[in-house]
Formats: structure tokens, C-alpha cells, sequence
């Protein structure tokens, strides 16, 4: 297997596939990931977005029978290489569901904090939640009832609480698989500012349905395709005002085109 | 113009009779339903209502309290029944909730493969099997190899009787928590075992309440199994190594007696067991709405 020279950037892939048993779900993809940029994955339903997605923080093996060939690159180093812990990787890439999943017995500021967070007093934990949920743009409306049950909250408050809660660990990357899948256009509009400005202090890689939130909050683009056996392919990475205004590659011009998925 | 108007109207009319009975046969289930769920709702009250009019005057203060009276003397009570119920009951529990909730998260969590499929197999099976001959089975076992009955032997048989619930309850407690709930905890670093012990079982738990509830409740009324473990006792009994008076087994005694003023303590009996099982239902549907409200999320 060859091994492509190392990119510099923060977060890569290098020829990785990913597998659920026999299928292979996701094809020897290369690409390397914009540092402080949000990367947007587009492409129709079933090509392997949120696969490739969960293999940067090893959520993919989870699943049953699940496997991953080839390397995957935080800061240069195969997160994949025997010995390396898979909760060390997932406190450096911080990860947003398509549904909010805020833990339901914890309270809003519990769940803030849910990371193991070390050798913090009372007043430096709120402290350390207040950022994160301003992070989050979500301090204002949970700031008088940081004790009460997140159920409480609207679907948009509880996905920027999940935001706040991976802001908090600290990570250098923030994977987000469709954050605004179950939102309103209003909700999801803020999230959508949200992580134009979460760009400003993390690498992050987002998965979309929606083409026209991928050209609103995205740097850079990358298009992936499954192929006739169901192996998903990434076509095309570019500038995402060049990908959508002048694709290299036919398949991508007629996705964003609008003539299937 | 005319023949298709023609047409129509009698198509409508074909119409509103097949509608007309449609709804007859809409009303006609609905009211058969209506007439079950009355029956069905009415039998269960007749038998409340009867118990309660027959056991009522049987309850005060010292039925609740006082030892058994011998025969002939009017009073006394079932004090001993109850104490002997809790701990009986007490100690089954101690000895069914490790082992049952273990069982339920190791199925929920390494559900797959033969093994987990055997234990799911005999666990079903383990509560098919009569409670007598559960009884039989703690008799065999430990009243008769040390020769006397015992509280101890009562407590293993019901805990025989709560395993099969909790196994299976509570893993599917465990499995009804979402998975991308695990996964978040997962998600920020949080150790499998870290994830589990406090994220997922804490969501699952009024669920595992309730069915902890439903178990105790299960076993309350149950009575084959003591008739050849605790056996009984007329006096305080307090060391589950001897035998002990519970309170379905004086229930059964006093029915089966001649005497007039036992078979009025029967109903008393009967009654405080079925308050019993009321309010442990009771709970475990107030748990189970608590248990709701948190897995929407």
C-alpha cells in the first residue's frame, strides 16, 4: 500500500476504507482536512458521509462486525496504529450526533461537563461550562437553570448543549454529522452561525444533506458517491465557491445541479 | 347530460350505503370492545369489592401489630406474617437485584453469540416454571439436606421467581436506551465501562425500578412456594434460618380453617396483600412514566 507524504494539516485520511462486514461502505479515500476551516462532506443518502465521518474519532468500530483499512492522520499520527487509545483520540475530536443527545439523568451544567474533567474546584467547573456554553451561543438561555433537566430544552438549545459538551473537552476537531438534520429553519440557522465561528478555533469536518447550508457555512467541499457496488467514493475536494460554481467532476456538477440524489 | 347525471347520483347513492354500513360496523365494534373492556374491568372491581367488604373489618390496629391468636380466642393478628413477608421478601431482593441487573446489562451489552441466547432461553423458561415447583426446588435443596424449614429457603425460592423478570427486564431497559446516548459518552472520551456505569444504566434506571417494583409485586401474593419453605411460625421470628409466618400463608391457613373469626383474619389477609400489590403497581407505573419522559430525548 502507498503511502502518501505527510500533509501538515491537522486531520487526514490516507487510502481508507471503511467496513461493515462484507460491505465495504467506504472506498480508499484520501483527503486532507483544512485547519481551521469547516470541510463540508456532501453527497446523495447512503454514500458514506457519516461512515467516513465516525472513522476520525473510531466510532465506527463500534458497530457490529465493523472494520477500517488504511490510516486515518491526527496530526500526523495513524489513530489507527496498534496502541493508540481510542478515548485518547476521541477527547482531541470532539463529535455533534444528527439528533441532540444530551444524557437524560444529567443536569444542563452535568452535561456540560460530562468529560472527565480533572482537579477543577466548583467556581473554576462553572467557569470552564459559562465558556463552553457561550461557545455555544446557549449561556444566556440556560444561565438561571444550569440544574434543571436538558428534556426541558427546545431540539435547537439541546444540540448547541451537545455543541457546549464537546467544546468543553477542549478538542482540536469537531466532527458534525448532519447537526441541523432534525431542526427548525430557525434553529438551524443559528447553529449554522454557530459554526462559522466555532471555525475560528477548530478544524471542522461537517456531514450535509443540505447543499445550500454546505455552500453557506463551508470553506472547502468534498463530494462523495457510491458506486454500483455501494462503496462510497470521494469525487471531488475543492474551495466550496469553486465546487459549486465550477466542478472538475461531471458527477458532482450533476448532484449539485440538482439532477439525482 | 341526463344519463350521466344519472350515473352519478346513483354511484353516489351506492356510496353513502356502503358508508352507512361501514359505520354500523364501525359502531358495532366499538361497542363490543366497549362491552369487553366493561366486563373485563367489572370482575376485577367485583373482586376488590368483595375482598374489601369481606376483609375490611378484619383490619385494625392490632391485626397489623399482634401475634396470632390460638384458637377460640377472639383477636390477635398477622404482625408476624408481615414482619416475616419483609424479610423474606427483603433478602430475596438482595439476593435477585445483583445478579439479575448483572445478568440484564451483560445480555444488553454482549447480547450476541450462543451463550447470551442460552441464558435469554432459560431465562424465559426459568419463568414459565410453576412457583410450586420452584418451592419443590428450594425444598430439595435446602430444607431438606439441613432438616428443617426455614426463612432463608423462602427467600431463595422467590428469588428464583424475581430472576427470570429482572434479567430480562432490565435488558431491555438497558437496550431501550438510545444508542446515540452511549455514543455520546463514547463520543467525549468516556471508557466503556465509565459510559455504562454512568450514563446509560442512570437513564435506564426508573425502568429497572419498575420492574424491580413488578418483581416484588409478583412474588408478594405468592404463596405455593412457602408452603414447604418458611412453613410458618406463630411466633416473632426474626432469624431467617428458622422457619418464619408470612403473611400468604396465613392467609391459606386461616381459608382453610373451620373457625369463623380465622376465616374473617383470611380476608383481612387477603386484603392487605392486594393493597400491597396495588401500591407496588402503582409505583412502577409512576416509575415507568418517569422512566418515559426520560428516554425521549
Amino acid at each position: 500500500m502507498s503511502v502518501a507524504p505527510a500533509t501538515g494539516e491537522l486531520l487526514a485520511a490516507n487510502d481508507l476504507s471503511a467496513y461493515y462486514g462484507e460491505l465495504k461502505a467506504v472506498g480508499n479515500v484520501s483527503i486532507a482536512f483544512r485547519r481551521k476551516a469547516v470541510t463540508a462532506l456532501i453527497g446523495p443518502s447512503g454514500c458514506g458521509k457519516t461512515t467516513l465521518l465516525r472513522c476520525f474519532n473510531r466510532l465506527h468500530e463500534l458497530s457490529f462486525d465493523a472494520f477500517v483499512e488504511g490510516s486515518a492522520l491526527l496530526d500526523g499520527e495513524d489513530i489507527y496504529a496498534s496502541g493508540v487509545d481510542p478515548m485518547a483520540i476521541r477527547r482531541r475530536i470532539g463529535m455533534v450526533f444528527q439528533r441532540p443527545n444530551p444524557f437524560p439523568t444529567l443536569s444542563i451544567l452535568d452535561n456540560t461537563m460530562a468529560y472527565r474533567a480533572h482537579g477543577l474546584n466548583r467556581a473554576q467547573r462553572l467557569e470552564r461550562a459559562e465558556h463552553a456554553l457561550r461557545a455555544a451561543a446557549l449561556w444566556d438561555e440556560v444561565k438561571d437553570k444550569l440544574k434543571s433537566s436538558p428534556l426541558r430544552l427546545s431540539g435547537g438549545q439541546q444540540q448547541r448543549l451537545c455543541i457546549a459538551r464537546a467544546v468543553a473537552a477542549q478538542p482540536e476537531v469537531l466532527l458534525m454529522d448532519e447537526p441541523t438534520a432534525s431542526l427548525d429553519p430557525i434553529a438551524t440557522a443559528v447553529i449554522e452561525e454557530l459554526m462559522a465561528s466555532l471555525a475560528e478555533r477548530f478544524t471542522i469536518v461537517a456531514v450535509t444533506h443540505n447543499m445550500q447550508q454546505a455552500a453557506r457555512v463551508s470553506d472547502v467541499s468534498a463530494f462523495m458517491l457510491a458506486d454500483e457496488s455501494g462503496t462510497g467514493r470521494l469525487i471531488e475536494v475543492d474551495d466550496t465557491a469553486k465546487l459549486f460554481t465550477k466542478p472538475a467532476d461531471s458527477r458532482t456538477e450533476d448532484y449539485i445541479t440538482g439532477r439525482f440524489g | 347530460m341526463t344519463t350521466l347525471n344519472g350515473t352519478r347520483e346513483r354511484r353516489i347513492s351506492k356510496r353513502d350505503r356502503s358508508l352507512g354500513s361501514r359505520r354500523l360496523f364501525a359502531s358495532l365494534g366499538a361497542a363490543l370492545t366497549l362491552a369487553c373492556a366493561i366486563l373485563a374491568a367489572a370482575s376485577l372491581l367485583a373482586i376488590l369489592g368483595y375482598v374489601v367488604v369481606q376483609g375490611i373489618g378484619a383490619i385494625n390496629w392490632s391485626f397489623l401489630t399482634q401475634l396470632p391468636a390460638p384458637v377460640g380466642v377472639t383477636g390477635g393478628g398477622v404482625g408476624n406474617g408481615l414482619l416475616g413477608m419483609a424479610i423474606i421478601i427483603g433478602i430475596a431482593t438482595a439476593m435477585a437485584v445483583p445478579v439479575g441487573l448483572l445478568t440484564g446489562i451483560y445480555l444488553a451489552l454482549f447480547g450476541r453469540g450462543a451463550i447470551p441466547e442460552a441464558l435469554r432461553f432459560l431465562s424465559d423458561v426459568l419463568s414459565g416454571v410453576p412457583s410450586i415447583a420452584i418451592g419443590l426446588f428450594a425444598y430439595a435443596i435446602l430444607v431438606a439436606p439441613l432438616k428443617h424449614f426455614s426463612g432463608i429457603s423462602a427467600s431463595f425460592a422467590f428469588m428464583m421467581l424475581m430472576l427470570p423478570l429482572l434479567v430480562r427486564t432490565s435488558e431491555q431497559a438497558i437496550r431501550s436506551v438510545p444508542q446515540t446516548v452511549r455514543e455520546g459518552a463514547l463520543a467525549l472520551g468516556m471508557s466503556n465501562f465509565r459510559a455504562t456505569m454512568q450514563i446509560v444504566i442512570p437513564t435506564a434506571m426508573p425502568a429497572i425500578i419498575t420492574a424491580l417494583l413488578l418483581a416484588i409485586a409478583r412474588v408478594t401474593g405468592e404463596t405455593a412456594p412457602l408452603l414447604f419453605t418458611a412453613f410458618g411460625s406463630q411466633f416473632w421470628e426474626t432469624n431467617p434460618n428458622n422457619p418464619m409466618a408470612v403473611l400468604a400463608l396465613q392467609v391459606f391457613n386461616y381459608a382453610i380453617s373451620p373457625y369463623p373469626n380465622w376465616q374473617a383474619q383470611a380476608w383481612g389477609g387477603a386484603l392487605l396483600l392486594i393493597v400491597a400489590v396495588f401500591i407496588l403497581s402503582l409505583g412502577a407505573r409512576l416509575m415507568l412514566r418517569r422512566a418515559m419522559r426520560g428516554l425521549e430525548a
